[in-house]
This record gives structure tokens, sequence and C-alpha cells, in this order.
């Protein structure tokens, strides 16, 4: 079975990624549905930025299990939807952020600047969602090729600092219940200790 | 009989006469009131509860709708989610319930539920609820003083403080299966504080009993505290010399203090205490000393460094 999908026809490869694609909406989608039917509860606000949260961490690390998912089965196309997928952790990230500067503080420009310093999941958060910038902006097959693939990849480890930030943006907001940041902890830490394992072993080869 | 007076709440949102005498709400409330007056008492959520004094101010912030008050709880009893409590707390039993009032005291006695209700009239008292996380609600409850309750047993001189307790059993609370909290849930106040007439013990809320998401069939209401400061569901209450650890001390002695009463300038540990968002509206608004109730409360604590006494 794995080494039957270990190549995939141009055909199959378009339909997976449009899939991917409306799959990924889904959680906007829900938002908006919710929104609409008023169904978002007692605080909106507060929803929006939960949900919307919690996709940006789910797609960060999505995109981070497909090397290793890559590694281990050999599947090569799924790098083909390494980019989509950190796309999307962008995307919700960016309603994230809106959510919190519009919704929340309604352009508090002066209270938005005091939690960026005060506040430390604030600043934390802030700072991997500004980081994350920069590798939405050269996502670009363009962009690629004008970085050149070794300062491209360098930029690009950007994305494991992003990821630390993320989740610890998510531990230090909790009031009490520690349930979901454990789990996004415990996932990133299983993710990290594969890539820990295939850089040791590219060290002991050669 | 006398009855507490409410001070006045200042607003900007002031409800409409037509709304404030809502004569629909008061033709059920006296019809509820003439049937359970031929009835044996009941216990059940919505149902109205009888011989409720209303509430006569006319400076009343708009009321949260029942709605979002009966869904949108923090009550770790029965999950740490905003709506577990709505969807959890169908297996707490409250009936039948008693209150153990004990510790300094010259007349110990545990107290029965049907006791409780007619201990003293039940009144409205529209207080405005301002949670540690920076949201609030304005909640009608029904209820009388603590202190009716507590003059009851003679606390002793030794009675500095009052601790709270409220239900453990993981088989009614399965949110108490995890160690969320240390459990029993506990609580306490100064014996001021628990004395002053502002201080409920809740046994309603919008003419009709009290839901058990919120705390049924009997909890505390601190207005000028922060919300997990009013213990919910309480059995026991415990007149002491020393002050009590909270449960919430005991999770968090840096981010929650004692006292907790509501203070713009005291952020938590973690974020701004400066403004709320009242449930129901956009932006925030400002939050306000004591909650709104300093004239009330604020000599409680003269001389008191409340950055320290947070």
């Amino acid at each position: 079975m794995i080494n039957k999908l270990k190549t995939l026809n141009a055909t199959t490869l378009r339909w997976l990624k449009i899939s991917v694609f409306i799959l990924a909406l889904i959680p906007l989608a829900r938002l908006i549905i919710a929104a609409y039917y008023d169904s978002l509860g007692a605080n909106p606000i507060e929803k929006i930025t939960h949900r919307t949260g919690y996709w940006t961490l789910a797609f960060l690390l999505i995109t981070l299990s497909i090397t290793p998912l890559r590694r281990l089965t050999g599947w090569s196309w799924l790098a083909r939807f390494r980019r989509m997928i950190g796309l999307f952790s962008f995307f919700y990230a960016s309603l994230h952020f809106l959510t919190y500067l519009v919704l929340d503080q309604f352009f508090d420009w002066a209270n938005i600047s005091k939690d960026i310093i005060k506040r430390p999941y604030i600043t934390v958060g802030f700072a991997a969602f500004v980081l994350l910038i920069p590798l939405a902006i050269t996502s670009t097959n363009r962009m690629t090729k004008w970085l050149g693939g070794k300062r491209w990849r360098l930029l690009h480890r950007l994305i494991y600092p992003i990821a630390i930030g993320g989740v610890l943006h998510f531990w230090w907001l909790v009031k009490k219940d520690i349930t979901e940041p454990l789990n996004f902890t415990l996932l990133l830490s299983i993710l990290f200790t594969i890539r820990l394992v295939y850089w040791w072993r590219g060290i002991v080869k050669s | 009989m006398t009855v507490y007076k409410l001070p006045p709440i200042y607003s900007s949102e002031i409800t409409p006469r037509d709304l404030f005498h809502d004569r629909r709400r008061f033709m059920q409330l006296a019809a509820g009131a003439s049937l359970t007056a031929l009835l044996p008492q009941n216990a059940f959520a919505g149902e109205p509860l009888a011989g409720v004094t209303k509430s006569t101010d006319r400076l009343i912030d708009e009321l949260t709708p029942l709605k979002d008050i009966t869904s949108y709880n923090n009550f770790y009893e029965f999950g740490t989610g905003k709506e577990d409590p709505a969807k959890n707390a169908g297996s707490l039993k409250t009936r039948p319930w008693t209150i153990t009032v004990e510790g300094e005291a010259n007349k110990p006695k545990v107290f029965d539920i049907e006791e409780l209700l007619k201990l003293a009239p039940l009144e409205e008292r529209i207080y405005r609820l301002r949670c540690v996380e920076a949201w609030s609600m304005v909640i009608p409850w029904v209820g009388y003083s603590l202190a009716a309750l507590l003059k009851q047993v003679e606390p002793t001189g030794n009675a500095k403080f009052v601790e709270f307790i409220s239900l453990h059993d993981p088989e009614q609370m399965q949110g108490q299966k995890s160690p969320t909290l240390n459990w029993p849930y506990k609580e306490g106040l100064r014996i001021d504080e628990a004395m002053h007439p502002l201080t409920l013990l809740a046994v309603g809320l919008y003419g009709e009993v009290l839901p058990n998401q919120n705390g049924a069939p009997i909890r505390i209401v601190v207005p000028w505290k922060y919300g997990f400061k009013s213990a919910k569901s309480i059995v026991k209450i415990r007149l002491v010399e020393k002050m009590p650890m909270s449960s919430w001390m005991e999770a968090n002695s840096n981010e929650y203090g004692f006292y907790s009463n509501v203070n713009p300038d005291v952020d938590h540990a973690r974020w701004s205490q400066a403004k709320e968002r009242r449930i129901g509206e956009f932006l925030k608004r400002p939050t306000l000393p004591f909650n709104g109730y300093s004239e009330q409360v604020a000599s409680l604590y003269s001389g008191m460094d409340l950055t320290k006494n947070f």
C-alpha cells in the first residue's frame, strides 16, 4: 500500500490539492455559518479569536509534519502540499490577528502597543505572526528562485521558532486547563524529535 | 420587613420603562406564585420562585439575556469550556440539599434547603458580575443577604473569616474527575465582607429557580469581587479565625489573591483589568473600582494597600 502511493499522476494530484484546499477552508466556513445563525455563543469575539488561533497552530503543525511523513513513507508528492498548508496557517494567523486588532481592541493602538510590550503571551504571539510574514512572501516559485535554494531554506527554518512561539502563546494565555496547549506541545516535540533523528543519522553517515 | 435598598447603578443604558415594568413576566410571576402556594416546593430551573420582591431601581444597566447567563459559565466542576456547564450540569441533584454552618458559632446548625428558601424574604438584586477574564454581565439574582443566615448561628468573637465549601461529588460533577483545581471548591471572605448587606445568598435569577449551571441550589454572590469569589453549589459554611485558602489561591497565589476585589488599576499577572467586555456589547468599557460599588464597600478596605492585597 505504502509503496503503491509513492507516485501520483498529475490528475490525482490536482484533485487532491483542490480537496485539501476546500478542507482547509472548513474552519472558516463553520465560523461564518455560526456567525450567520448567531450561534457563536455569548462571547462571539472570544470564540472567533480562539478558533482562528487554534487552526493557525493546527495548520502550522500539519506543515511541519509533511517532511517527516514524506521521509517515513517515501511519498515524495506530499512535499507539493507543504506550501499550501503553510499559507493556510498564515491565513488563519492573519484572521486571528485581525480579530484581535479590529473586533477585540477596535484599533486601540495605545492599548495594543502596551499589550505587545507588557503581556508576554501577546509579545510572543505577535512576534511569531510577524516572522510568518517573510515566509509567506517568499513562498512563491519566483521568490524561491530569486533567493536561491540555500538561502530560502535557511530563511524558512524560521518556522521552528515560530512554532515554539505559537505554542508558548497558547500556554501563557490559558487560565487553568492546559489540555490543548499540552497536546500541541507533545505533537511539536514528536515532530522535532523525528527531525533530530534524521539530522543525527545524516551526521553519522557523512 | 425591611428590604435592603439597592445602590443605584450608574450607566449610560437605562432599561426602558415598558421593559422594566414587563407586564408579561409580572403576570407569569403572579400566576406562578399562586400556583406554588398550593403545590409542594419544587426545584427545577425555570420554575418561578414565589414571593420575590422585585427590584425597584430605575437606574440600572441593561440586563444580560437569560440565554447568555445560562450558556456562558465558568463552573469547572462541569468542565472548563464556557459551554460545558450548560451541557453537563443536568446531572447535579439539588434535592435533598443541606448547608452545614459550623465553626466559631454559638449555634452551629445544618440547614435544609427548604428552610433556607424561607429564612428571609426573597429579593431581586440586579448586580454586575465581573469575571477575572475581563468580561461582565448584569444579572437579576434572587436571594437575601448572607448576613441573615450567619446571624442565625451567632458567630463568636473569634469568627474573623468565613469559608465556603462547594459540593464534591465527581459522580454528579464530572469535571471533578480531572484535577483542574483542588476539589472541593473553596472560597472565603473576611467576616465584615460576608456580613455586608450587598453579599447575597442567591437561590434564583430572573425570578426563577437557579439553573444548575449557575450554582444551584444555593450560592454566594459578592458583586464587588471577581466572579470566582462567589462560590457555587455550597454545602458548608465555616466560621474561622484564620484566613482560609481558596482553591484558586492554591492553584496560583501569584495570580489569584484572597481579596480579588475588582480593580482596574491592578492587573492580573498576565492581562490587563482596565477594561471589560460586557456580554452583548461590541466595544469594551472601562472597569470600575470595586465593580462600581465603591460607595458601599470601599470603606471596608481603608488604609489597605490594594496592590499588595489583591
